[in-house]
């Protein structure tokens, strides 16, 4: 995936000097992304982390899958039963105060839990509000989120990516492309004793704000964290001025990955520019500057720093995550692929009677019930004999039960007919009634995509997504006309769903087309062979058991509509005539929550 | 005590530091929702506001810092207030902003049975939760659209009823709750339930400035910030004290501020012309526009304030119109366009 960027060696030595640097200013850095798949290299990485820090310094690994309970902190079950008091267990950020924590498969971080994680990043503190206790706790730290995502998709949420300076990716590197690397445990502490007398220069934070900005980064974050890394690299060499070399790695180490690849304007993911070349070096208005450009030489020294950066697929590689739905199943190891659809996600535990679908959780009734042991003892023990006496007393209040929403994330995918022979206006329609869905769905925080087929072939215009703001921009400017692929349109549906579904959310598709085919799967006009391959395609997604409803939007009716619905076992639904509100409530009928 | 960001050195982003005043200087707006691009300061601008609110006078002792002028009414039996006999005590108190953070407990928030006191003691005691301290002040929650649907709900109840109702744990309190809701969120994590959005006065959209001489500015003040937090609050204090004064200033000249009958008008034809549901939005707008005058030291409102705090206002209550590809900001402006010039 990298093979335009800097060679495996340059990245390694990167990777291991973005160590340094985090090992020089934890707090102000607040750590990196890790791409990489568990293996000699990743940990190779993790042992040189390790090495600048201090002694004793707290190292802690933190699950994806991680409870509130261990990560922010609240009532310690066994001391607390123990003592015959509320005892406070600390979480696990804040056990971790003034150290790093590992977060694994980050990928599969929840928003909430990133957004938990981000609060603690921002405020260097953890804020318990649980279980009767309000507590806040030092937690100074530094997180690395171990990402083993395959997908562009499948990455560290981008709550978190944001905060932390560096992001890494160790694909592609060998165990033996790492040279020798002039820094230890010694420089990084001499580093860190120098660190609070660096002067920032004025230039060099405008060099580095106009760097960001003519790369298209929108986030104010992005030339903070430049700015310490900057200082940091300074340390680092026994400096307390910054000179331009120290410049050139933060553009390198934190902007460079930055560039058009979170926040970016949508006119730059569009992909005008596949050439492979790096981002136009002026991709924002000028006017601004008028006149006060500062030190441009200094800033043309952070962009080419920059730009050496930038692998030269990266364009194709922002892209590709637009043109997914094809799966890349044929590396290692299959995370995410056997996941069994999960019986739905933990939202929290609340106080509340077992049944009607919530499930006793018994380790919080018991956190409920620890304080109150002594007292209920003395009261209920009063004239039994020893032997008879229970041993922990339970009251109903304490009952606490575990939320769960009762299914798996849905995905609707809807498959839009674009041609020609189906009206414009039908567009508009489908595109009103997936801003409806989503509408819909937030509460349920289900997620909504549209592909279009037209002319030759299908096309994803929304990869799944919940959020509002995306699928309009993705929406706006949709095009139609051109011949009827129908065929591609329901493969393209059914590869789509297959991920969605291997991700263990359950894919509805919703299928809108007048039936006129008249292009076949190879691209082939004619009208033949493309009901035949249409029917084919309905045969195929029939097979993988989907979820499906087929819309035809003919004006009369349409024989091989209705036989393509037959085909796919998917609901028929003649619907000459209706509008975007009409659509989804016909939608939200025929498609029943799973 | 951690240093905060100070309000006054935020660089840009008025119109998120104008709905902030506003809340301020006339609750009854209602609550601010911020929400916008990650990294634009939203979190820092809500947790600065604290320290702008010039002091209340509360009810001495009593634990929910009820208002003197109220007599203990609304409150709980146990309000000096509502002794009777005696005349309670005045005291002045910080404006209270609570942090609500993700991950807090059901408990937590509406308040339950005070461990400590019942097993050390013996006593059955109502242990106040957020919802308590953030009485008369503000409660913020960061990553609003992420809260937990089952806490969204029960805001949703306390915030309509100004009452919170506690029934648990062999407990049954009653105390007020009034407080102004303030949300900060990313719209990219998901939308907000129209119910919650509905509950907010005003919504601000923040974005990343798009001029280098601000981003600079902002890069180096939060670099001075974190370099020497103390120096640099203290190095504010001036421009501080006069925000303070300012909001102070328009608090007490609020109920003076006239509302002439020619922008009651236009409040109502520009709801009008955008088919916002019900009168709230009319309601919410004259508010606005008056604190927002009081805060101008204007003495009525003029089609300046209503113009200004329209997007504010409006832009969170349009009905969604999925074929209107324009933005809710447009929308809002087309409409105040239309308006003003008749």
């Amino acid at each position: 995936m990298n093979e335009g960027g800097p060679d495996p060696a340059a990245r390694w030595t990167d990777a291991v000097l973005a160590a340094a640097l985090i090992a020089v200013d934890p707090v102000g850095l607040k750590g990196a992304g890790l791409r990489a798949l568990p293996g000699p290299v990743r940990d190779e990485w993790l042992g040189r982390l390790r090495g600048f820090l201090p002694p004793g310094t707290a190292w802690r690994r933190m699950p994806s899958a991680i409870e509130d309970e261990r990560l922010l902190g609240g009532l310690d079950l066994v001391a607390t039963l123990n003592a015959g008091r509320p005892v406070v267990g600390r979480g696990l950020l804040a056990e971790a105060d003034g150290g790093v924590v590992l977060a694994t498969t980050a990928e599969r971080l929840s928003p909430g839990t990133a957004a938990r994680i981000a609060g603690v990043l921002d405020t260097g503190e953890a804020r318990i509000e649980r279980d009767g206790i309000a507590l806040a706790l030092q937690a100074r730290i530094a997180l690395v989120a171990l990402d083993e995502g395959m997908e562009a998709d499948e990455c560290t949420p981008a709550a978190l990516r944001e905060r932390l300076a560096f992001s890494l990716d160790l694909g592609e590197i060998g165990i033996r492309d790492m040279p020798d690397f002039p820094a230890d445990l010694e420089t990084v502490l001499a580093a860190r004793r120098l660190l609070p007398d660096i002067a920032l220069p004025r230039e060099a934070v405008e060099a580095l704000c106009l760097a960001a900005m003519k790369l298209g980064i929108a986030s104010l974050r992005a030339p903070i964290l430049a700015m310490r890394a900057a200082m940091a690299a300074a340390a680092l060499h026994g400096r307390i001025r910054i000179e331009d070399e120290d410049l050139r790695t933060a553009a390198r180490l934190v902007l460079a990955p930055r560039a058009g690849a979170l926040d970016a304007p949508p006119a730059e993911e569009g992909g005008e520019e596949k050439q492979g070349e790096p981002p136009p070096p002026e991709p924002v208005p000028d006017e601004a500057q008028d006149g006060r450009e500062p030190e441009a030489d200094l800033s043309e020294i952070v962009l080419e720093a920059v730009k050496a950066a930038l692998p030269k697929d990266m364009l194709e590689k922002l892209t590709g995550a637009a043109a997914g739905g094809a799966p890349s199943r044929s590396r290692g190891q299959a995370t995410g692929s056997t996941r069994i659809a999960s019986l739905g996600r933990p939202a929290g535990v609340r106080r509340g009677e077992p049944g009607r679908g919530a499930r006793l959780n018994l380790i919080a009734t018991l956190r409920a019930a620890a304080p109150w042991q002594p007292l209920r003892r003395r009261a209920a023990n009063a004239g039994v004999a020893p032997t008879q006496a229970a041993r922990v007393h339970v009251r109903r209040d304490d009952f606490r039960v575990t939320l769960r929403k009762p299914r798996s994330l849905t995905t609707t995918i809807f498959a839009v007919d674009a041609s020609g022979s189906s009206a414009l206006a039908r567009l508009a329609e489908a595109k009103g009634a997936v801003e409806l869905l989503l509408a819909e769905c937030y509460v349920r925080r289900d997620r909504v995509a549209l592909l279009t087929f037209r002319g030759q072939a299908a096309e994803l215009i929304l990869p799944p997504t919940r959020s509002l703001v995306r699928a309009k921009r993705s929406l706006a400017g949709l095009a139609g006309g051109g011949a009827t692929p129908l065929a591609s349109g329901i493969e393209a549906a059914t590869l789509l769903a297959d991920t969605v579904r291997r991700k263990g959310e359950s894919p509805a598709l919703v299928i809108l087309t007048d039936g006129r085919a008249n292009v076949g799967r190879e691209g082939r006009a004619g009208r033949e062979q493309a009901n035949a391959d249409a029917l084919a395609a309905a045969r195929m997604a029939g097979a993988s058991r989907l979820r499906a409803l087929l819309v035809d939007i003919s004006p009369f009716g349409q024989p091989l509509a209705r036989q393509i619905a037959e085909a796919m076992g998917a609901h028929y639904l003649p619907l000459p005539r209706t509008d975007a509100s009409g659509l989804s409530n016909a939608v939200l009928a025929a498609l029943p929550k799973a | 005590m951690r240093a905060v960001f100070p309000f006054s050195a935020i660089v840009g982003q008025d119109e998120m530091k104008r709905a902030l005043m506003i809340a301020a200087v006339d609750q009854s707006v209602g609550g601010v929702l911020v929400f916008g691009d990650r990294g634009t300061g939203k979190s820092t601008a809500v947790r600065a506001l604290a320290r702008l609110l010039p002091p209340m006078r509360v009810v001495d002792g009593c634990r929910y810092h009820c208002d003197p002028d109220l007599g203990g009414e609304g409150c709980t039996d146990d309000c000096p207030a509502r002794a009777p006999g005696a005349k309670a005590k005045v005291a002045k108190a910080p404006v209270p902003v609570v942090d609500l953070p993700l991950g807090a407990t059901e408990d937590r928030v509406v308040g339950a049975l005070d461990l400590e006191r019942a097993l050390t003691r013996g006593e059955k005691a109502f242990e106040a939760g957020l919802l308590a301290r953030a009485h008369r002040g503000f409660l913020y929650i960061d990553e609003v659209n992420l809260l937990e649907d089952h806490l969204v709900d029960l805001l949703l109840d306390v915030a309509a009823s100004g009452e919170n109702v506690v029934e648990r744990e062999g407990l049954s309190v009653r105390h007020p709750a009034k407080f102004v809701l303030v949300g900060s969120g990313n719209p990219e994590e998901g939308e907000l339930r129209p119910q919650l959005l509905d509950r907010f006065g005003l919504s601000v959209d923040v974005r990343t400035p798009a001029d280098l001489p601000t981003r600079i500015e902002v890069v180096r003040r939060r670099d001075a910030f974190e370099r020497d937090p103390q120096g640099f609050v203290a190095g504010r204090a001036a421009e501080e004290g006069k925000l303070q004064r300012k909001i102070a200033a328009a608090r007490k000249r609020l109920p003076e501020v006239e509302v002439p009958e020619a922008a009651l008008e236009r409040a109502a034809r520009l709801c009008m012309a955008l088919g916002t549901d019900g009168l709230r939005g009319e309601i919410t707008l004259m508010r606005a526009a008056r604190a927002y005058a009081a805060l101008e030291g204007d003495k009525a409102v003029a089609d300046s304030h209503l113009r200004t705090m329209a997007p504010s206002v409006l832009r969170h209550r349009l009905r969604r119109n999925p074929l209107d590809d324009a933005g809710s900001d447009t929308r809002v402006e087309r409409a105040v366009t239309e308006v003003f010039a008749s």
